[in-house]
């Protein structure tokens, strides 16, 4: 495939693409409806080009072969959706105590439990705060559009390798199955030093060891501390996010990500056709969650709106930033259902009455 | 240029997954934005299949659209579920080859269009399909018809013998008669 040709391809697709183009070679998953096409399209791809495909026997094992594969140094990932996520997050923590870097790709579908397989954002909450057991944090990535997932998965192996830690992506069904044209960049690969992973010993050095197991209680605690000192320089260097229409610091201000943010963006030029001012402010990282962006708009702000693909999950990091001096207001749909144009217009109307 | 949108529905097996990405290839490759997002899910075995295309000089919010602008229906169950979604005054396709009854609505424009019959005459019935991508084509003008009979090409370019030149043959002859309707 030619570089630098504008693409029409699935979410799924072209996530697959942009990680054997950041030089992932190695890709561990088990299927799960919306995603299938990103294994299907890695088992096609990536023996072309001199990687491993596997299906594990399950979602633990596929997390746990990225932990032997990623302590090897190279690029690993996988990907799922909500309920094989959730299967995933033993092996996700043993990723982030272990320092391990991975890149996982979450296409969230409506639950909970078994749910349903349409597009939903039910897995903020897991994503951001959970992730697996134990002190811990992981960048979660929330694409908007195909090219921006293709552009944020070159970022995740990045911040991945950069950190020593997991890094998520994480999109819904719509993303996943929706076409949109693509570019890719063409950009080379940054390739890390890696001089913690375990390739075999050499003479010159002692045994590299990777491990999540502390027993002397006070081992671990200087372990975490060690871990959130690298929090810390996530919160501080990687809060990202994109504004649209707040140029003229309007009343009203929708925040959302992912899908559910363009799908505002389309309510917001509705509504402005018709004088309303209102604006959009998107997370782009939903951890850690821009809260240095948000806490410069709140000022000018009157009230908030929070849209999701769930009862409400995003909100609270918007409260928490907002505070109470300013009303953050929510609409959102769970099941994977998707609100529409009409129902975010409707909503902001009610706000103004 | 206008933006546009379409619903294109039929069974499953019908090719409308497959227009609907030439449609978007084709606007895609004279450089507007697009989007084409597929029904999926259970309801796809054996009931309607659709996708939306969306085609615009701006960059798209909203992939999915509560009321298109324009839909081709191509059997019974498509007409029956989209009729009623159309935008007033928009365009509605409707493949009579399959189709037994006329639009209910008189607030649309109507283009009936004996697609399968059509397809057969230019050497395969499966390029019905085709047929009523061309009426659409020719009758909403938005994106050039050698674009997309460009797309075509390129996507039956890996088939045998000649499926390529049937199917366009068969976007051609609904092109006319899109392109004649009022």
């Amino acid at each position: 495939m030619a570089t630098a040709q504008r693409l029409l391809m699935k979410g799924t697709e072209a996530i697959a693409e942009a990680a054997i183009r950041a030089g992932c070679r190695h890709f561990f998953g088990y299927p799960i409806t919306p995603q299938n096409e990103i294994p299907e399209y890695m088992s096609k791809r990536l023996p072309q080009v001199g990687g491993v495909y596997l299906q594990a026997e399950s979602e633990v094992s596929a997390s746990n072969m990225l932990y032997g594969a990623g302590g090897s140094g190279v690029r690993v990932m996988t990907s799922s959706s909500s309920p094989g996520i959730a299967l995933m997050a033993e092996g996700f923590s043993y990723l982030c105590g272990s320092e391990i870097p991975a890149v996982v790709v979450n296409i969230m579908r409506g639950g909970p439990g078994l749910g349903d397989i349409q597009p939903s954002q039910g897995d903020y909450a897991m994503c951001t705060k959970g992730f697996g057991h134990g002190d811990k944090h992981a960048i979660v990535l929330a694409p908007s559009t195909v090219q921006e997932a293709v552009d944020l998965m070159a970022l995740a192996f990045d911040l991945a390798d950069q950190y020593r830690n997991p890094c998520v992506v994480m999109g819904d069904g719509l993303i996943g199955q929706m076409m949109e044209p693509v570019t890719f960049p063409e950009a080379p690969v940054k390739v890390y030093d890696k001089p913690w992973a375990a390739t075999g010993k050499p003479p010159t050095r002692k045994h590299n060891i990777i491990n999540s197991l502390y027993l002397d209680p006070e081992e671990l605690e200087r372990h975490v501390y060690h871990l959130f000192e690298k929090y810390e320089r996530m919160r501080a260097d990687e809060q990202r996010h994109e504004t649209f229409m707040l140029d003229d610091a309007p009343p009203v201000v929708i925040c959302a990500y992912g899908t559910m943010a363009r799908i505002a963006k389309t309510a917001i030029r509705e509504l402005r056709k018709t004088g309303v001012k209102i604006g959009l402010f998107r997370p782009i990282t939903a951890w850690p969650f821009p809260v240095e962006a948000l806490s410069g708009v709140v000022q000018s702000t009157k009230v908030f709106l929070a849209v999701e693909m769930s009862m409400g999950q995003m909100i609270e990091d918007v409260r928490m930033v907002v505070g109470r001096d300013r009303p953050v207001k929510f609409f959102g749909r769970p099941g994977g259902v998707i609100p529409t144009v009409e129902e975010i217009i409707h909503q902001v109307k009610l706000l103004s009455n | 240029m206008a933006s546009e949108d379409v619903v294109m529905a039929g069974f499953g097996g019908q090719g409308l997954m497959a227009i609907g990405k030439i449609l978007a290839k084709a606007a895609m490759q004279e450089g507007r934005h697009v989007t084409w997002l597929p029904s999926y899910g259970p309801e796809m075995r054996g009931g309607t299949a659709n996708c939306v295309v969306i085609i615009d000089d701006d960059a798209i919010g909203s992939p999915v659209v509560k009321e298109p602008r324009a839909a081709i229906v191509m059997n019974k169950q498509s007409i029956d579920k989209f009729e009623p979604t159309v935008k007033k005054g928009g365009l509605l396709i409707v493949n009579k080859s399959l189709i037994d009854r006329k639009a209910a609505r008189s607030d649309l424009r109507v283009i009936y269009v004996d697609a399968n019959a059509i397809a057969e005459n230019e050497g395969s019935g499966k390029s019905a399909n085709m047929v009523a991508l061309g009426a659409y084509v020719g009758a909403v003008k938005t994106t050039t018809p050698k674009a997309v009979e460009h797309a075509i090409a390129e996507n039956f370019k890996d088939k045998r013998g000649s499926v390529g030149d049937i199917n366009v043959r068969a976007f051609l002859r609904g092109l006319e008669i899109g392109s004649a309707a009022k």
